[in-house]
């Protein structure tokens, strides 16, 4: 079988040996250790074409050991939970782990698509803008359909994703991102101080690059340095470590956002487990040690499978056991990558050469390679062979001869990149280090951020270690803690000048920069050529730098070339914004919990569960779900309404008004505060009293309605509507402490705290009546219509009863403290038996509220003012009001205006659809015609006709005028009659027997 | 450099090294018929059809970093005209009819694809505001459609049907909607107006204006005083600070919408949707990540960068409209500064100092609105009036009353 | 972005809802002659790029109003005080 692992190190790496898991890829089965990851895992058995690139589909491998990597993208699992784009170099290995390659067919050894690296001189940078304009509509139909389905990395589920989210909130002092020499010594410098940390690692491990190095630390191998000191910080009380989580964030006041991925490394989540979790953590102070990128010198064909970062060679060598290839070549820049061939020679791979395209010789190099028996060579990689992996590379030295070497690897360094993404979150602009020629972290960090470690630049280990301690500490003492002396000075030199090689000039084939996006150096040229001279040009018209790794290993390659092409100094051109996330984060893990019927609290009234027991149809109000209407078994939908309503009308019915926004108003200055945000008086209000009353913005257009009770001289009870409960309950509370804080008032919403319920019909007395205590008086004289007072009901339940209607009925709104609902709403039911009483939903206070014109949502919709509504009268001209100023500009009191009125149709079983447009009887329906809209329509059982309400131009002149009813959307035109929107009992009789 | 087939096969031949530079990089006149501030799609675009439909060419466009690094190059790249009121559908209808033909009046693909925009609806009462919205755009000429629950279903399977806390009935479906490639409008635009002679200036923030008895006279920029007959300012997000250095106070804050990209995947959504019942629209680009967004931050702010909690509301949107997204990653999230309006519609007006024009307050419509902004200033700037389009976007109406409030939300601009 | 309520301490934005500057008073006089005062007012605002006195609402807290001062580049909060000051 496959799997074999012939690349494997006996014995070194921290992978465990011992163990052997299985996985697949592309079908075919393999093994791995514990430890692995999935690209650790395929290196291992010497697979190294793992994907294809974007645009070219190009064959790719592994480059990196890290979240930068850029090529080696997969589908990981299957079904529901397939995840496209996965990292291989991210993946934990776990047993029965299943990943697919991604962005070919019919396979990843033979991709047809490929055939785009044909067309490449046309397939330059921009090409799209140029192209694909003929004829113009061919981009939907050809073009873009043929661009989409090659375009895309992975294919995504269209499944629900199955596993869990959650969020989480953590607080600490000091906050230590990364956990490698300087993050390590940085959490012990913090909680040895006394501080509250929390150390984040990406990885699985702590460690960082000390899992990678074959270095010492204080005499001991770097890993064990690591091992020792994250068991000491386990041990201190207030460390709190946690791995696979990525700080991916920083944003305003200290709070950066973290996922941990708890489950990944699973096959599944356990039971209960989330998958992944949302951390927001607070943090005092936070120490950024990210670490490193390395950057690639950038050559032809450097993008073939093979061709690897020195860094991550040694991370497969020294971590992970495994030898990345068998012949290798090394090609950098810099001192610190020679150790990869030494590392691999100690390994045992062969190391035909080391490549140093600085101009000046280097001893040290020369020596390295000398020890590791390969020959030094100044010079550059001039080409690359091996499409699905490379066989061999060809050498161009100082002088201009060439040489080519048999390998299966190619280790690659231009130097490092600090990852300081996460210092400019909040806006602060990284600068460039000449010496180190790269960006650093700038001036303007967050505040309360460090930065330590080569994420600030001090590349060396000595440098790593002392500047985290320093971090550390300094960041315990800004939270008010006295860190001991620092153990480790900082070291004398640790800036060795980079001499940065940024691509091999004149080699052969495509030389990539983004090589997921397969933007090559010739692409950036061309951008620079066309005008495109600023990063972010560059990048929106190349798309460096916009692939899963966001231009982790090309931004800076980018910028030198621009540099070159518009012959300016790198330092001066810039870079583009790092944006969060640090690495991609699953849209499942910001939305936690909130999706599926908990995407929003659902909020239930006291009467639910026996409005469920009576078989109530419900409807989603807000967060409210209310009643729509109570069915019987076998009754068409319109059945049941006109059922409700007419039992109301003529017996009587109960309808769950819980919902409606009830706001305590108490004080002295109760009445004055009304006074101020209704536009009708309030002040003067008899207590044992309710009156209606309309609020308006401050811009004069109506806000709200409701009823407003006086239960005593400086007590009253609002409603509102159900919509705007929490508008109005702020809207008093701004008024009440900003606009007028002298007044002694205070408002509190009681939306929660009663059940209330509207008894309506002829019959409403009698029901009222039977649950009343003995000794108490609702006849109509001692208890008219709009009186309100307090009683007790049901053998001492405390009530607040008010006689008012909304139905246009004889009826008695019933409050009862919350616990008592659904208790209330039974005994109403029994009280109300020898009646006929039935419940009514939504829908028929609807239909009933329609015949009586009263305005509700649909009417108030926020663009309409007391006189639209048939209001204005109501207003008061002795005081001001919220409102009152603004609502007497000249717009607002046109007499074109729309204004409410009622539509019935021309033939009364036609309905007239809310969302309708008005014209004249005779017009066309233009915007030019237009005369208003249908806000609400209902059938109305009584008149027996379908009726309407509509916000008609000058509408309350046009009694008696048929207009047009225009919904050209359906397709329908039918016409109506301008009528007065009381349809039933205009005289308002049955409201006071 | 016209761009045809063979041109572009003429230079694929020569290695592609003849193409030459999109615009000139020229250094500023001692002054100009017309100054436009601001080198982002709106000025690019007024810049384009003053030259081309009035024949006023001695016209800068003056911009502070490079163009389109404004909202033209943040946005969510959504293009409709479903627009309810009067003042604002006919003139969102004629945006739409220009970006119909927007790729051969400049001969630049901008990518325009009408793919359609999806409103999805959850309840009768949106119901019927959307079948207000839809006849009204049917009235002007706009297309639209009232999709039932089953229509949706079968333009977007995926989304939640079955489990929604509130379930989608059905959706207002405007199908000559769709998205455009944000950024290549302002460089067809700017490639389009430096062709016919306009000079773009980059890197030369305007410091200020020269107003000499209340009549603008030029602008102080990094490169020194230029002289104006005219001087238009389109800023956007920087209305207010720009227009304070004229002595001008606006109806209008500033408000960062961030918007979210996850990484490239295949097709899966071929429509542009937004959902009803919480804050997310989504269409996914022709490179394959899906582009989204959801409401404003809320606050008054002149970063270009939001915080977590709406980063959570959008998440949450997203994943409650469509519950196979959870496994794809958002890749990256940026923001930009909306100049929001009091009512929530935009000004293209003359101002109290003669010769100074202003556009601005577009608050979430500022991208789609682009050619039509541009026509419209054009022509205002040209004629002195007002065109019939735009003959709402004055600044009286906030006196007068005659405010332009889709959303119904009052005077304040965090909730438009 | 997370604000000190003086009655509550520290809490994140979400428990937060925003209404804008708060240097803006509500004139007096309901007379013609406070019209631009009103329009001011209702519809005008500084909006400046630094220092802002703003409202804001604690709603899943105290209910307070607050007047915050924070800058509206860096977000910085250097100030949070009651809005019904003196009670």
């Amino acid at each position: 079988m496959a799997g074999n692992q012939i690349n494997r190190l006996s014995g070194k790496g921290l992978v465990d040996h011992g163990k052997t898991v299985s996985f697949q890829f592309d079908g075919e089965a393999f093994s791995g250790h514990p430890g692995d990851t999935l690209a650790s895992a395929l290196l291992a058995n010497g697979v190294r074409l793992v994907g294809r690139s974007f645009k070219y589909h190009r064959p790719r491998g592994i480059l990196t050991a890290g979240s930068e990597e850029p090529n080696a993208l997969v589908e990981l699992r299957t079904g529901a939970r397939r995840e496209p784009n996965t990292r291989a170099t991210t993946i934990e290995l776990y047993d029965g782990l299943d990943a697919t390659s991604q962005n070919r067919w019919p396979s990843l050894k033979l991709d047809v698509l490929s055939v785009n690296q044909l067309a490449t001189p046309i397939f330059g940078a921009g090409f799209y803008y140029k192209t694909f304009m003929w004829p113009a509509a061919f981009w939907e139909k050809l073009y873009e359909p043929m661009i989409r389905r090659a375009a895309g990395l992975g294919y995504p589920s269209k499944l629900s994703d199955p596993d869990h989210y959650e969020k989480s909130n953590a607080f600490c002092d000091v906050l230590v991102i990364g956990s490698g020499a300087a993050g390590l010594s940085a959490a012990l410098a913090a909680a040895k101080a006394g501080a509250r940390v929390i150390l984040c690692e990406e990885d699985f491990e702590l460690g960082g690059r000390l899992l990678a190095e074959s270095d010492e630390i204080d005499g001991k191998p770097a890993q064990e340095w690591a091992r020792a000191a994250a068991a000491e910080l386990e041990s201190l009380p207030d460390c709190r470590i946690m791995r696979r989580t990525t700080v991916f964030g920083a944003y305003d006041g200290g709070v950066y956002g973290a996922v941990e991925r708890v489950s990944d490394h699973l096959p599944v989540p356990p039971e209960h487990a989330p998958r992944q979790r949302l951390w927001r953590i607070v943090a005092k102070q936070s120490v950024v040690c990210a670490g490193g990128i390395e950057r690639p010198i950038l050559f032809g064909n450097n993008d073939r499978p093979g061709v690897m970062l020195a860094g991550a060679v040694r991370t497969y060598v020294n971590r992970f056991g495994v030898a990345p290839g068998r012949t290798a070549v090394v090609f950098a820049d810099n001192h610190d990558a020679l150790r990869t061939a030494t590392d691999l020679a100690a390994a045992g791979v062969a190391v035909r050469a080391i490549v140093d395209p600085r101009p000046q010789a280097s001893a040290a190099a020369e020596q390295v390679a000398g020890e590791a028996g390969a020959l030094y060579i100044r010079g550059g990689i001039e080409n690359v062979r091996g499409a699905l992996g490379i066989k061999s590379v060809r050498v161009k030295d100082a002088q201009g001869g060439t040489k080519e070497f048999d390998c299966d690897l190619l280790a690659t360094s231009g130097g490092w990149n600090p990852a300081l993404n996460l210092t400019t979150h909040l806006g602060g602009k990284p600068a460039w280090d000449s010496a180190l020629s790269c960006l650093v972290p700038g001036e303007d960090l967050p505040p309360g951020m460090q930065v330590a470690g080569a994420a600030a630049g001090q590349f060396s280990l000595q440098a790593c270690l002392a500047s985290g301690e320093a971090a550390g500490a300094e960041a315990a003492k800004h939270c008010g803690f006295s860190p001991s002396a620092l153990r480790r000075p900082a070291p004398a030199q640790d800036r060795a000048p980079a001499t940065p090689v940024w691509y091999v000039e004149n080699s052969r084939g495509k030389a990539f920069v983004d090589f997921q996006n397969d933007v090559a150096v010739s692409d950036v040229k061309l951008a620079a050529r066309e005008g495109f001279r600023v990063p972010d040009h560059v990048k929106r018209y190349t798309t460096l730098g916009m692939a899963t790794d966001q231009g982790k290993t090309s931004n800076l390659n980018g910028a030198a070339i621009l540099a070159e092409a518009t012959g300016r100094y790198l330092g001066a051109v810039g870079s583009t914004t790092f944006r969060p996330p640090y690495t991609p984060v699953a849209l499942g893990a910001l939305a936690g919990h909130h999706r599926g019927k908990d995407f929003r609290p659902t909020r239930l009234a006291p009467s639910h569960r026996w409005a469920e027991e009576q078989g109530a149809v419900f409807v989603e109000v807000g967060a409210w779900m209310r009643a729509l209407m109570y069915p019987k078994p076998g009754e068409a939908a319109q059945e049941t309404v006109n059922r409700e309503v007419s039992n109301t009308r003529t017996n009587v019915g109960v309808c769950d008004v819980s919902t409606l926004g009830k706001i305590d108003v108490q004080g002295p200055d109760a009445g004055e505060l009304l006074n101020r945000v209704y536009i009708n008086a309030f002040a003067k209000l008899p207590v044992g009293k309710a009156r209606y009353g309309l609020m308006l913005r401050e811009d004069g257009f109506a806000m709200d309605d409701g009823t407003t009770a006086r239960l005593a001289e400086d007590h009253f009870y609002m409603t509102t509507t159900t919509a705007n409960a929490l508008k109005v309950s702020q809207h008093l509370e701004f008024c009440q402490q900003v606009l007028w804080p002298e007044l002694d008032v205070q408002t509190v919403s009681a939306t929660e705290q009663w059940a209330q319920y509207a008894v309506a019909g002829p019959k409403a007395r009698k029901v009222i009546e039977a649950l009343l205590d003995a000794g108490q008086d609702i006849s109509n004289d001692a208890f008219p219509y709009m009186a309100c007072g307090k009683f007790t009901v049901c053998g001492g339940t405390p009530a607040r009863i008010f006689r008012l209607s909304f139905s246009g009925e004889l009826a008695y709104e019933i409050g009862v403290p919350a616990r008592y609902g659904d208790a209330l709403i039974r005994a109403i039911i029994k009280a109300g038996a020898e009646h006929g009483i039935a419940p009514y939903g939504t829908e028929a206070l609807g239909v009933m509220r329609i015949e009586k014109g009263h305005a509700a949502g649909p009417e108030l919709n926020g663009q309409t003012t007391a006189h639209d509504l048939g209001l204005g009268k109501m207003a008061s001209t002795k005081k001001d009001f919220i409102g009152r100023f603004m609502g007497e500009r000249e717009a607002l009191n046109e007499a074109g205006r729309a204004a409410m009125v009622g539509l019935k149709p021309l033939n009364p079983k036609t309905r007239i659809a809310s969302g309708s447009h008005l014209v004249k009887r005779d017009a066309q329906a233009t915007g030019a015609n237009d005369e208003g809209y249908v806000t609400s329509m209902a059938y109305s059982p009584e008149l027996e006709t379908f009726i309407a309400l509509a916000m008609l131009s000058n509408g309350p002149a046009r009694m008696g005028e048929v207009v047009k009813v225009c919904d050209p959307l359906r397709g329908n035109e039918t016409l109506a009659e301008v009528c007065s929107a009381h349809f039933v009992d205009p005289e308002g009789g049955r409201l006071r027997v | 450099m016209r761009y045809s087939l063979a041109s572009l096969i003429t230079n694929a031949l020569s290695g592609n090294r003849n193409w030459k530079p999109v615009w000139r990089e020229p250094e500023p006149k001692p002054s100009y018929d017309v100054i436009i501030v601001g080198g982002g799609g709106h000025g690019l675009s007024t810049a384009h059809y003053l030259a081309k439909e009035h024949g006023i060419t001695n016209v800068a466009v003056i911009e502070k970093s490079y163009i389109g690094s404004g909202n033209v190059g943040r946005n969510t790249t959504i293009v409709r005209s479903n627009y309810l009121l009067p003042g604002n559908e006919p003139f969102y209808e004629w945006s739409m009819k220009l970006w119909e033909g927007l790729e051969q009046d400049i001969n630049y693909n901008a990518m325009v694809s009408q793919r359609g925009v999806l409103n999805v609806f959850h309840s009768d009462g949106q119901r019927d505001a959307f079948v207000r919205r839809g006849n009204a755009m049917r009235f002007y000429g706009a297309d639209a459609e009232l999709l039932d629950k089953e229509q949706v279903r079968a333009l977007v399977p995926f989304v939640d049907f079955d489990n929604a806390r509130f379930p989608v009935r059905g959706g207002l479906f405007q199908p000559r909607g769709g998205t455009v490639r944000h950024d290549a409008v302002a460089w067809g635009y700017g490639r389009s107006a430096d062709s016919r002679g306009v000079d773009i200036i980059q890197n030369c923030a305007v410091t200020g204006f020269r107003i000499e008895n209340g009549r603008i006279v030029g602008v102080e920029t990094e490169k020194g005083f230029i002289g104006a007959k005219k001087v238009a300012l389109a800023v956007a997000g920087s209305s207010s600070r720009v227009a304070q250095m004229a002595g001008l106070r606006l109806p209008i804050e500033a408000h960062v919408l961030q918007a979210f990209v996850t990484e490239g995947i295949k097709p899966l959504l071929d429509t542009v949707i937004t959902f009803g019942a919480g804050h997310f629209y989504c269409s996914q680009s022709d490179k394959g990540g899906l582009v989204f967004g959801g409401d404003i931050d809320g606050y008054n702010t002149y970063a270009q960068r939001g915080n977590l909690p709406v980063v959570e509301d959008v998440a949450e949107g997203g994943m409650a409209l469509i519950p196979a997204i959870g496994r794809l990653r958002i890749l990256r999230s940026w923001g930009g500064l909306l100049d929001m309006s009091m009512d929530g519609s935009p000004i293209i007006d003359k101002t109290p100092v003669d010769g100074l024009y202003f556009n601005g307050g577009w608050c979430y419509g500022g991208f789609k609105a682009t050619p039509a902004s541009g026509w419209c200033y054009a022509h205002l700037i040209a004629t002195g009036e007002p065109h019939p389009y735009a003959a709402a976007y004055r600044f009286d109406r906030f006196g007068s009353g005659r405010v332009i409030d889709e959303k119904g939300m009052g005077a304040q601009p965090n909730l438009h | 972005m997370r604000i000190n309520c003086p009655y509550c301490g520290a809490r994140g934005l979400e428990e937060f809802t925003y209404r804008g500057d708060a240097t803006v008073k509500r004139p007096e006089s309901i007379e013609e002659s406070a019209r631009d005062a009103w329009v001011d007012y209702v519809y005008l605002r500084d909006n400046p790029a630094g220092l802002h006195k703003e409202l804001w609402h604690h709603g899943a807290g105290c209910h307070s109003w607050l007047e915050v001062t924070r800058n509206t580049v860096t977000h910085e909060i250097t100030a949070v005080e009651l809005a019904a000051k003196g009670r």
